[in-house]
């Protein structure tokens, strides 16, 4: 936790020397290259960087962004990265993950380290699909998928990616998308300005498993008409002509048309503070009748594991000293022979 | 305090076990017990024994907790196979252990817990105090809640209360009994309950009552004694093996010149370890209970690709679930120690009873050929000097490293040598420091050790992983030759540090008859039973092998030198099949699986039996 010295680097600085094996027109490329773009722009030195991933398409992350890296094994990303983040509290951690990695094989793993609230930064490449093992649906992926391994529609109701992380005690939940470029540069910079455990769900297209997933987000016609932009101390509208806003009815959100009925005035202001609210906003990520929220859907500021852990050392060290091997060896009855 | 009242009788060796309900705070009266007999300067060996359920129904066969203790004037090394004394508080406890006791061994029981109720919750069809089924057996029953409830009885104590002292009494008598003084024990019951002065009065007059009463009543002739034993000069003190565990490996860091990461999940018996670490603060060490048994290996991983000393500590089941993330860290050649405090299993089997069946798992328990250094600690002392060696394999080697205890080990006790630190040779480190010269993949020649550049050193940047990598960039590679090579590379890279191990050297005969070949926690009888043979004239000799992978140089001309080679396990032969496929001899097997450790007397019928032939 010393104080970083300034460094000035470019985003070649952080691309490696590997060739990338996603296939070409994957939205991986898309997010690689924001993350290399934003990493230069911390300040601080390449070398204090670590890419942690499980296993996964996005998982070969770590091998193309040229810093310490470490390609672990399935839904385990999170525990190594715990581990380094205690050992080494100065490093900037970055895990990267999919819907499978995180959420199925991982589960576990993924709350925990999110109700620990290291700092540290999640990126959930969320393509609704599994990719690396050809195409079987995933635990985000809608009920009734037709896949190579649910021939009549999945039965498996999915995980809702920011709700699970909100239930954990995540204390930074934010969404948003491959295609966005600015959006998601602007929300990976927040996620590392924020002292705890972030977690970024990234719409992910999956051209050859699952294209066109969220194409409705996307494509330039619809767009207006599904993003909702969240910004903090704003009111939350959207609509092309930003004639459409979400209010309360009860404790339930609702769509309102600006106009006659209902004006600006009706619209709620997005508190990113709001855990109430925070939830309201996760609930929509399913559902057609809504916008889909991007951005800071939730923050909150509180200690981080690493600082209490080693307050405790410092404390420890301060009270009874320096450890002593002699000393310790002889804590107990000792006899002469 | 002494007995001048009664006459003394000098002997070698006693074995004693304190018996009870779960409530009936026998490890207590064990620990306490033991601690006087340290004092008395005897050679001892514990055993604590009790239930997995922390609050078994009272009375119940199922909720019997032991703790035995065998102190000598001799050397020995296990708490001793027959029982000289039964300390029986219930009886219940008297139905599970009185098969140990031998034949006019000496029964203490506490009469006022041998209830109809209880009776007919242990089994017995009659009191056994009360018909003649003891009759081979001297029996010494009293009511000690009485004796206890009339020492204290201006106290106004309640019911309960008093009753929860009658381990008191029942150490104070043994104590008188075995010669053993009560200054330790009223030592720690001041200290225990320094805030409520009535216990500290009751349990010492309880104690003391015990002791007094052995003094008075007629039936004991003697005080026995038994002599100081002969030990290396030094300083000692009493440790238990989880105990011992934990000072190597913090020694061990020291030694590097690395802070230690632990991680563990609670499972028995190796959860001590974690509660024992996490005490250590001051010493820099982090410890991290994970979520889950893989969580803690994962993190264990983590920690050691940043630069710490990083260990994690499990039982069977756990090691199960870390075979995955084992195999990580084989293929990262990453320097981290798991713990394997071996239980019976299969599956949850037995928690809290000992086993030594996990040698295979250690070896073998993983996904394509992932060798993986494994070595096992002998004695709760031996677990100091074991935890050090894995440590100092895995630092100076760069590679991963399962020690296995057992939870014979893991809760026994005996006395150790307290090493000078300052002659404890140092470990040398393989953190990359430069910032020109790096490749990850760069190989040390004599230890094949890999360099090791952390996170936060400048120019060291580099990815490592599960997948393939290539022998001299360490790049991922699918080439099948290049596969080939680092999976002998890896086979390698444990049997190189054979070269720098210790030769066997068969303690007894150097050749002979038999050759009993043993590892893990039946040091102690082997050794026994060897002496014993050889006070026979028959000529044996024991090796008991700390490194299991690989295996010492010269074990296998060693083998050659004796006409038999017997293995004592207690599993069902797996060091023994390695035995017979490695070095092609007939080794036979002496196999033991009941969830309590061997006997020394199994190994001595078994010698002799081979002898003979």
């Amino acid at each position: 936790m010393s104080d970083q010295q300034t460094v000035t680097l470019s985003k070649k600085d952080f691309v490696s020397d590997q060739d990338v094996r996603w296939c070409p027109g994957c939205g991986d490329y898309a997010i690689l290259s924001q993350v290399q773009k934003v990493f230069p722009q911390f300040g601080i030195p390449k070398e204090n960087f670590l890419v942690v991933s499980g296993i996964g398409c996005s998982s070969r992350f770590p091998y193309y962004v040229d810093t310490f890296g470490f390609h672990s094994i399935h839904g385990r990303a999170p525990a190594l990265a715990t581990g380094a983040k205690i050992a080494n509290p100065d490093l900037s951690v970055w895990i990267v993950t999919g819907d499978g990695d995180s959420m199925s094989i991982g589960g576990n793993h993924l709350i925990h380290v999110l109700r620990r609230n290291f700092d540290l930064n999640i990126l959930l490449f969320n393509n609704q699909v599994y990719g690396l093992t050809k195409g079987q649906y995933s635990p985000t992926s809608e009920i009734g998928r037709i896949s190579n391994s649910s021939p009549l529609g999945s039965v498996d109701y999915p995980f809702n990616p920011p709700l699970l992380a909100l239930g954990a005690g995540g204390t930074f939940i934010a969404r948003s998308i491959d295609r966005e470029q600015s959006h998601l540069q602007g929300i990976l910079k927040e996620a590392y300005m924020h002292k705890g455990t972030s977690f970024v769900e990234i719409y992910q297209n999956c051209w050859v498993f699952n294209d066109g997933a969220f194409e409705s987000l996307t494509e330039r016609e619809m767009k207006m008409e599904t993003q909702l932009i969240l910004e903090h101390g704003k009111p939350m509208v959207f609509g092309k002509n930003k004639d459409k806003g979400l209010s309360l009815k009860g404790s339930k959100l609702q769509v309102v048309k600006l106009g006659k009925k209902y004006s600006i005035d009706d619209v709620l202001i997005h508190d990113e503070k709001n855990k109430i609210q925070g939830l309201l906003l996760s609930e929509l990520s399913y559902d057609k009748k809504f916008p889909t929220p991007l951005g800071i859907i939730y923050k909150e500021e509180k200690p981080t594991y690493e600082t209490m852990l080693y307050d405790q050392i410092e404390k420890s060290v301060q009270s009874k000293g320096k450890g002593n091997l002699d000393k310790l060896f002889h804590d107990s009855h000792t006899w002469n022979v | 305090m002494t007995n001048k009242s009664k006459s003394k009788k000098k002997v070698d060796r006693v074995v004693i076990r304190f018996t009870g309900d779960s409530g009936d705070g026998m490890q207590l009266t064990g620990s306490r017990f033991t601690e006087a007999t340290a004092i008395m300067g005897n050679d001892l060996a514990t055993y604590p024994d009790y239930p997995a359920e922390i609050r078994a129904p009272a009375g119940s066969l199922a909720g019997v907790s032991s703790f035995q203790i065998q102190f000598s004037s001799d050397n020995i090394g296990t708490p001793g196979d027959k029982l000289d004394v039964l300390v029986a508080m219930n009886p219940a406890a008297l139905k599970t252990n009185l098969s140990d006791l031998k034949t006019s061994g000496i029964i203490i029981a506490n009469k006022a817990n041998y209830t109809n109720k209880n009776l007919k919750l242990s089994g017995w069809e009659f009191n056994p105090l009360e018909d003649d089924s003891l009759r081979d057996y001297r029996v010494i029953a009293l009511d000690m809640t009485r004796l206890v409830s009339n020492a204290v009885e201006d106290m106004d104590l309640s019911v309960k209360l008093i009753s929860r002292s009658s381990n008191m009494f029942a150490l104070g008598l043994v104590s008188w009994m075995y010669d053993r003084t009560l200054d330790s024990t009223i030592n720690f019951i001041k200290e225990k309950f320094a805030k409520r002065p009535e216990l500290v009065e009751a349990n010492i007059r309880a104690l003391k009552a015990g002791y007094h009463y052995g003094d008075t009543i007629e039936e004991f002739q003697h005080v026995v004694t038994v002599s100081k034993a002969k030990f290396k000069p030094g300083v000692y003190r009493n440790i238990v093996g989880n105990q011992a565990l934990c000072f190597g490996l913090i020694t061990a860091a020291e030694k590097a010149g690395l802070n230690i990461y632990f991680s563990g999940y609670p499972i028995t018996p190796a959860s001590d370890i974690l509660h024992i670490l996490s005490g250590y603060k001051n010493f820099r060490v982090k410890t991290f209970q994970a979520e889950d048994e893989i969580a803690a290996i994962m993190s264990v991983i983590g920690a050691v690709f940043c630069g710490d000393l990083g260990i994690t500590a499990t039982s069977g089941p756990g090691m199960a679930l870390k075979g995955e993330s084992l195999g990580l860290a084989i293929a990262t050649e990453l320097p981290l120690v798991v713990l394997n405090v071996q239980r019976a299993g299969p599956s949850t089997g037995m928690p809290t009873k000992t086993e030594q069946a996990d040698l295979f798992q250690a070896l073998f328990g993983r996904n394509g050929e992932s060798p993986v250094v494994v070595l096992a600690a002998n004695s709760p002392a031996d677990c100091f000097a074991t935890a050090f060696e894995a440590c100092r394999i895995a630092i100076e080697y760069m590679i991963p490293v399962v020690l296995l205890s057992d939870a014979f080990l893991a809760h026994g006790s005996e006395p150790w040598l307290i090493p000078q630190t300052k002659n404890i040779p140092k470990i040398r480190n393989h953190l990359f420091k430069k910032s020109n010269g790096f490749s990850p993949f760069r190989r040390e020649k004599s230890t094949l050790a890999r360099q090791w550049g952390i996170p936060g050193t400048k120019g060291l940047e580099h990815r490592v992983g599960g997948l393939e990598k290539d022998i001299e960039t360490g790049d991922v590679s699918y080439d099948p030759e290049n596969h080939e090579k680092m999976i002998n590379l890896r086979q390698q890279k444990v049997d190189i540090i054979a070269k720098d191990l210790p030769p066997v050297d068969p303690s007894g005969d150097k050749s002979g008859k038999v050759l009993v070949v043993g590892w893990g926690s039946s040091f102690g009888a082997i050794k026994e039973a060897v002496n014993r043979s050889r006070k026979e004239n028959h000529t044996v000799g024991h090796i008991h092998l700390r490194h299991l992978n690989p295996f010492p140089p010269n074990l296998g001309e060693t083998l050659l030198k004796y006409q038999n080679v017997l293995v004592p396990e207690m599993n069902s032969g797996q060091l023994l099949l390695l035995l017979r496929g490695k070095f092609l001899i007939d080794a036979k097997g002496l196999n033991k699986v009941q969830g309590k450790p061997i006997g020394v007397d199994e190994v001595y019928d078994n010698i002799i039996n081979l002898a003979g032939a």
